[in-house]
């Protein structure tokens, strides 16, 4: 779990200088050699750690907009995943998904930045898990900001009637984008929505990845059994701005500073400490992680982009014959000639 | 006061800042119109449509929503069935498969299947377009989705002075409009415009009637159709093709819903040449819309036409697939040149 979480932590700060290069001076979100819309997830760890230490390759995740973390702890091929996040050829899709859109089938992971729609792709690998007696489960992933969407109200609903193994996992970091969490909903306690389905909700309330990692592990066990669903929502805190860019100039400082101060990973080395682990072992992990991840990204650096035909591929697994291409048609109108 | 006046026609307005002032005049005007959106209250809009409407209005009139488009998008539709003027935001455009059924099923056709006896008189504002690297979710235009279903009015302004007198005509239409703003042209701080959309914008209100496109470039040999970003890139390659001694009219349609087919017609007159560029899909899209009309009402004039849009494809994330697929000034120039003889 420590590794997982300092892994994916130092990830994102390797990420965000390499996404600062070249744009400035006005900041210019297409420029770089990151562009497009960078969601980073200093300060969820800890859920992402906790919850996929009981994951095995077969099992599926769904991911949000903010996937890293996640995709991390589930053990997505790094190397590919940093090249699709630099837009290149031996990214995860070529470069076609990029960052918001990650998918290993290897490992079952999928992401969508669209807000809560990882949800039902999520009850349908539990449901086919459940059609051919597999004991593999399925977890979702999504922000308490998501928990108004139909998506995932009907989600809990369809995966609670089926009892399939599907595990919610909320991410609560008190904002969506500008939004605090009081301005989209009457109810602190996001567990709570499982009730009205007849499913456990269980609330880890501080983002303590050793109660994360106690809580999906009964949530998990509970589906693998064959026992369904449970929604299991998780205090975390966002270290920064929504996304890479954002000035938060809605978000009072106190509560910016309250988050950096609640640091689940130094909090969790502090308990490994506390149990007796050796500092120097502390250290060797947080260096071991550090030095995949300067590999894994020079790596990335370095590979080709992608072929700008390749734009044209991949719409269909099988193709039909005559697709419509953009190759111009010349083609004269008219009877003037 | 004349000497104010006269230096307020000077001023030169973001695109967005011009559809939020058209939008803060029909607040004070009108106690019934209200915005509704995420993060449009203190964030001020992802793409500044809200900018400084809270300062003003307060979160009563200018409200924060909980993530839940189908939620608040029909109740936009009930506001207005109601006798409101909501104005309601989807952040982007590539979200609508939510809510669609409150956007086509209830706000575009309540008015038909009632006989005409209810109207749905708001306004929802989208962003559109790509040319950042954000991929298949965030970087759609979809004119052509919201133009083909009947019953809603589709406005894709091009410039501060079009963004905001469609912005009053929107508001006070007594029917749905969906108002489509192209990221790349609000001005925004973390998106560099091109120089065109910033314009002299007028203090006072005025309206831009739906259905009156613009000629922005006046040409002799060939008809260039576009609307949003489109229309900043036609510009440019009209004038590297004017050195050439290509003289390309170039046409903002401004409204899809209602289609000024007028302009288009009489240009072809002209030209006898048409181009049309979308950065929509190409298949069933807005290109192919514009030279079916034109064949049906000006064959006979019709010299030779060329379509330039994106070809049938999900967006990209990476900069040269992107660039690939996304109509750039050198693919109009290429098409103009094309349909020369
Ligand atoms: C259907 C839909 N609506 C709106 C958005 C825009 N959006 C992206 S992230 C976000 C906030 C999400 O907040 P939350 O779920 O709490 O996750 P967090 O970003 O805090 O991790 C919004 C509104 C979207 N991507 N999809």
């Amino acid at each position: 779990m420590f590794e997982d979480m300092v892994t994916a932590r130092y990830y994102e700060e390797r990420l965000q200088e390499e996404y600062l290069e070249g744009k400035q001076p006005a900041f210019d979100i297409s420029a770089g050699p990151i562009p497009g819309e960078l969601h980073l997830a200093a300060g969820h760890e800890a859920a992402a750690a906790g919850v996929c230490r009981h994951l095995r390759d077969d099992d599926t995740v769904t991911a949000p907009h903010r996937p890293h973390h996640v995709a991390i702890a589930k053990g997505v091929d790094l190397k590919r995943m940093t090249a699709e996040i630099f837009g290149r050829q031996t990214g995860l899709s070529g470069g076609k998904g990029g960052h918001m859109h990650l998918f290993d089938p290897d490992v079952n992971f999928a992401c969508s930045g669209i807000i809560a729609e990882g949800c039902p792709p999520a009850v349908g690998a539990g449901l086919a898990a459940k059609k051919r007696n597999e004991d593999s489960v399925a977890v979702a992933v999504l922000g308490e900001g998501a928990i108004s969407q139909g998506a995932f109200l009907e989600s809990l609903n369809l995966a609670a009637v089926q009892e399939l193994p599907v595990v919610f996992v909320v991410e609560d970091n008190d904002w969506a984008i500008s939004m605090p969490k009081d301005r989209i909903t009457d109810v602190d306690d996001g567990s709570l929505r499982a009730g009205g389905f007849d499913m456990p909700g269980v609330r880890v309330d501080y983002d303590d990845a050793t109660a994360v990692y106690d809580a999906a592990k009964d949530a998990i066990g509970r589906a693998r059994a064959g026992n369904g669903p449970t929604l299991l929502e998780v205090q975390v805190h966002r270290r920064m701005g929504h996304f890479m860019g954002d000035p938060q100039s809605y978000r009072p400082d106190e509560d910016t500073e309250a988050a950096q101060e609640r640091d689940s990973i130094e909090r969790l080395a502090d308990d490994l400490r506390e149990a007796g682990v050796e500092d120097d072992d502390v250290e060797a992990i947080r260096e071991r992680a550090h030095d995949r991840v300067d590999e894994v990204i020079e790596w990335a650096k370095d590979q080709p982009e992608p072929d700008p035909e390749a734009a044209h591929e991949d719409v269909f697994v099988n193709p039909p014959s005559g697709v419509t291409t953009d190759e111009p048609t010349h083609e004269l109108a008219g009877s003037d000639d | 006061m004349a000497q104010q006046e006269s230096q307020a026609v000077e001023r030169e307005l973001t695109m967005s800042r011009a559809m939020v002032e058209a939008i803060a005049h029909e607040m004070r005007e009108n106690d019934e119109v209200f915005y509704m959106g995420e993060d449009v209250a203190d964030y001020g809009g992802i793409f500044d449509s809200t900018e400084g409407l809270r300062e003003e209005f307060g979160y009563d009139r200018v409200m924060d929503v909980p993530i839940s488009e189908t939620a608040y998008i029909g109740a936009a539709v009930g506001a207005a069935q109601a006798g409101m003027r909501p104005i309601a935001e989807l952040m982007f455009v590539d979200f609508f498969g939510v809510c669609m059924d409150q956007i086509y099923n209830q706000m575009a056709k309540n008015t038909y299947m009632s006989g005409g006896n209810v109207s749905v008189p708001m306004v929802l504002t989208t962003a559109v377009g790509g040319t950042y690297n954000d991929a298949g979710q965030h970087s759609q235009t979809l004119y052509g989705t919201f133009a083909h279903l009947p019953g809603m009015k589709v406005v894709v302004p091009s410039t501060a002075y079009d963004a905001k007198g469609l912005m009053h005509n929107a508001i006070r239409d007594d029917d749905p409009v969906v108002y489509m703003f192209h990221k790349r042209l609000m001005g925004i701080g973390w998106m560099p415009a091109p120089d065109g959309p910033k314009t002299p914008v007028p203090d006072e209100p005025y309206t831009i009637p739906f259905g009156s496109a613009d000629v922005k470039r006046e040409g002799s040999d060939v008809t260039v159709v576009t609307l949003g970003l489109h229309v900043h890139q036609a510009l440019e390659a009209a004038e590297t093709l004017a050195e050439d001694g290509i003289d390309a009219e170039v046409i903002d349609l401004r409204t899809l819903v209602p289609l000024d087919t007028e302009t288009i017609l009489e240009s072809i007159g002209k030209t006898g040449r048409l181009v049309v560029v979308d950065e929509d899909y190409r298949s069933y899209g807005v290109t192919a819309e514009i030279v079916a009309s034109a064949a049906e009402e000006r064959l006979a004039d019709l010299d030779a036409v060329e379509r330039v849009a994106v070809p049938d494809v999900p967006l990209p994330y990476a900069r040269p697939m992107e660039d690939e697929v996304i109509p750039d000034v050198e693919d109009i120039e290429a098409a103009v040149r094309a349909v020369e003889p």
